[in-house]
């Protein structure tokens, strides 16, 4: 890839066992992607990938390595990489218009009252939540108060929104038209995100690049699935594709057994670079097939 | 019956209340033994002796007695003869002076506690010492050193009513949402913005409750205190009518530090309900 935007450097994070000693949750990770890119991180609970996420947030610190965003090392958490939370984190005290232009003042300090509002507004509007400026988190649904999340992580304009299983505690209606909405907007805006899921469609709908984590501890980046489907593809006849089956089989074949027995390929001679994990591109061909192998032996 | 349950409600406490009153009237209405006697010495003796009433006011003479004091709360005819009004100002002004010094301090250091593990497990042998001690069992000691009866009930007050604002603000500041924290983290909040944007309203429900707690102790204390340091008061005034055999103003000042009472706590009630959020 030739622009790293944001870069993963050999991060680890390793904890103190409850019994002596340290649980390394991964070691030596490295990842990079480009501006505007959609990535979905995507394995097993406990393999790490929200810490991946906090980290990259600067919630919490590698044990070793660093991120680099835009070409400078992160100190911990800043206004350029915005976080859509689970739980949607929302102040209760505040209403809708009121939690996103906490975000809006915390971003431009200086701005008066009526700007802040207006650019607030903005955003409610963008994720389709006109008419409820004033109501409380506790008088939203679930998708709702979703919404004011995003609004909220948008009206700062980051650098790179960061997307924790955002849509795993709502019900699937729900959760379609939220994806349907941040594929609208990443699209129209060229957002750059960082998503964690275990979705596999929601992977497969929103993302340019799907990588693979294996199970925990000690996970390891497997894979990283380049997302054969063209870019206007279209909720209705996604699954129409030639290549939706191919890839969203490789995926759940990814988290039913190799997220599992991956460690065990490596043992048995499996070329694997932890700072190039190989690229794959499903549906191409009949079988899935590297495609950007940048280690020195075959497969 | 389709009455809604408050009407009911109230239908049962004014014919409890009805009952109350009528043992009582009828209880204190002079049903004793009258001893015979020579009439200079039944004038010494009063009217339970001659008449066998008892000694206990009747419901009717304490409602007259309130009526009176109510007409006429802030006559001042000396020291040891001033209105109820009076006295219940001097003690609300003592309670609400030691109770907003008490805010004062207990807030601020509630916050330290709550936001630093180090100064919560530093000051915790301090406060679980100090917490169980009576509020009057201070009352020599401020005497002693600050040398003003007025100012020592003060003291007590605020004394008392430190510790469960105290607790409280510790542990709603220290139990505010990881969450929240972390939003205002991801904004890059300053600490002090933070404090008054993210940990005091979602702390605000707790800290309040607190000092409702702290409302009601010292309402109860400041009775007791004035009993002690004499002068003024309402507790003041409920000693001086026991010494004055005054049963009927006895009563009638323990229901109005009921009243009191009650309106302090509603009003905290209140403000509690303000700022609780819905979740």
């Amino acid at each position: 890839m030739s622009e790293r935007f944001i870069s993963l450097e050999a991060i680890a994070r390793r904890y103190p066992a409850p019994g002596g000693g340290t649980t390394t949750v991964f070691e030596n990770l490295w990842f990079s992607m480009g501006r505007g890119e959609f990535v979905c991180f995507i394995g097993h609970s406990g393999c790490g990938k929200t810490t991946v996420l906090n980290i990259l947030a600067g919630l919490d610190s590698p044990s070793e390595g660093g991120v680099l965003v835009d070409g400078r090392e992160i100190g911990g958490p800043a206004l350029d990489r915005a976080v859509i939370f689970q739980s949607h984190a929302l102040l209760p005290w505040r209403t809708v218009i009121g939690n996103v232009s906490y975000a809006v003042t915390s971003r431009h300090r200086a701005w008066t009252r009526i700007e802040v509002r207006e650019h607030a507004q903005k955003f409610i509007d963008l994720v389709g939540l006109s008419g409820a400026e004033h109501k409380r988190p506790s008088e939203l649904s679930g998708g709702m108060k979703q919404r004011v999340g995003i609004a909220r992580a948008l009206s700062i304009e980051p650098k790179i929104m960061l997307m924790d299983e955002p849509f795993s505690a709502l019900d699937a209606l729900t959760r379609g038209t939220l994806q349907d909405e941040v594929r609208r907007i990443c699209q129209e805006t060229g957002q750059t995100v960082f998503m964690i899921t275990h979705d596999v469609d929601e992977a497969i709908y929103l993302a340019d690049k799907i990588v693979l984590m294996t199970n925990g501890p000690d996970a390891k980046i497997a894979e990283i699935v380049l997302n054969p489907l063209p870019k206007d593809r279209r909720r209705n006849d996604i699954h129409r594709h030639p290549a939706f089956y191919p890839v969203r089989n490789h995926l759940i074949d990814f988290l039913v057994s190799r997220s599992r027995t991956f460690n065990d390929e490596i043992r048995a001679g499996r070329a694997w670079d932890p700072r190039h994990p190989p690229e794959v591109r499903p549906g191409e061909t009949s079988a899935p097939v590297l495609v950007a192998s940048r280690t020195a032996g075959a497969a | 019956m389709n009455l809604s349950l408050t009407v009911r409600a109230a239908i049962v406490s004014i014919a409890l209340l009805a009952a109350f009153l009528a043992v009582w009237h009828v209880a204190t209405s002079g049903i004793g033994p009258v001893a015979q006697m020579d009439p200079e010495y039944a004038k010494l003796m009063g009217a339970t002796a001659t008449q066998g009433k008892s000694a206990m006011p009747g419901p009717g003479a304490v409602i007259g007695k309130i009526w009176s004091h109510l007409v006429n709360p802030f006559y001042d005819n000396g020291p040891n003869d001033k209105g109820v009004g009076i006295q219940l100002a001097y003690s609300l002004a003592r309670v609400l002076f030691g109770y907003f010094l008490a805010v004062a301090v207990a807030i601020p250091v509630g916050f330290l506690i709550g936001m630093s593990p180090l100064m919560s497990k530093a000051l915790d042998p301090f406060i679980q010492v100090l917490k169980p001690i009576s509020p009057l069992a201070w009352m020599p000691l401020a005497l002693y050193t600050i040398k003003d009866s007025s100012i020592s009930s003060i003291f007590v007050i605020f004394i008392c009513s430190v510790w469960p604002m105290l607790i409280n603000t510790a542990f709603g500041v220290a139990s505010v949402r990881r969450e929240w924290l972390n939003v205002a983290r991801t904004l890059e909040v300053s600490p002090v913005r933070r404090a008054f944007t993210i940990i005091l309203p979602a702390a605000a429900p707790t800290i309040l409750t607190g000092m409702r707690i702290s409302i009601g102790i010292a309402w109860l204390v400041i009775v007791a205190a004035e009993m002690l340091v004499g002068g003024t008061g309402i507790g003041y005034f409920v000693w001086n009518e026991w010494n004055n055999l005054s049963i009927t103003n006895v009563i009638t000042a323990i229901l109005l530090i009921g009243v009191v009472g009650m309106a302090l706590d509603l009003i905290l009630a209140r403000l509690t309900h303000a700022v609780t959020y819905p979740e």
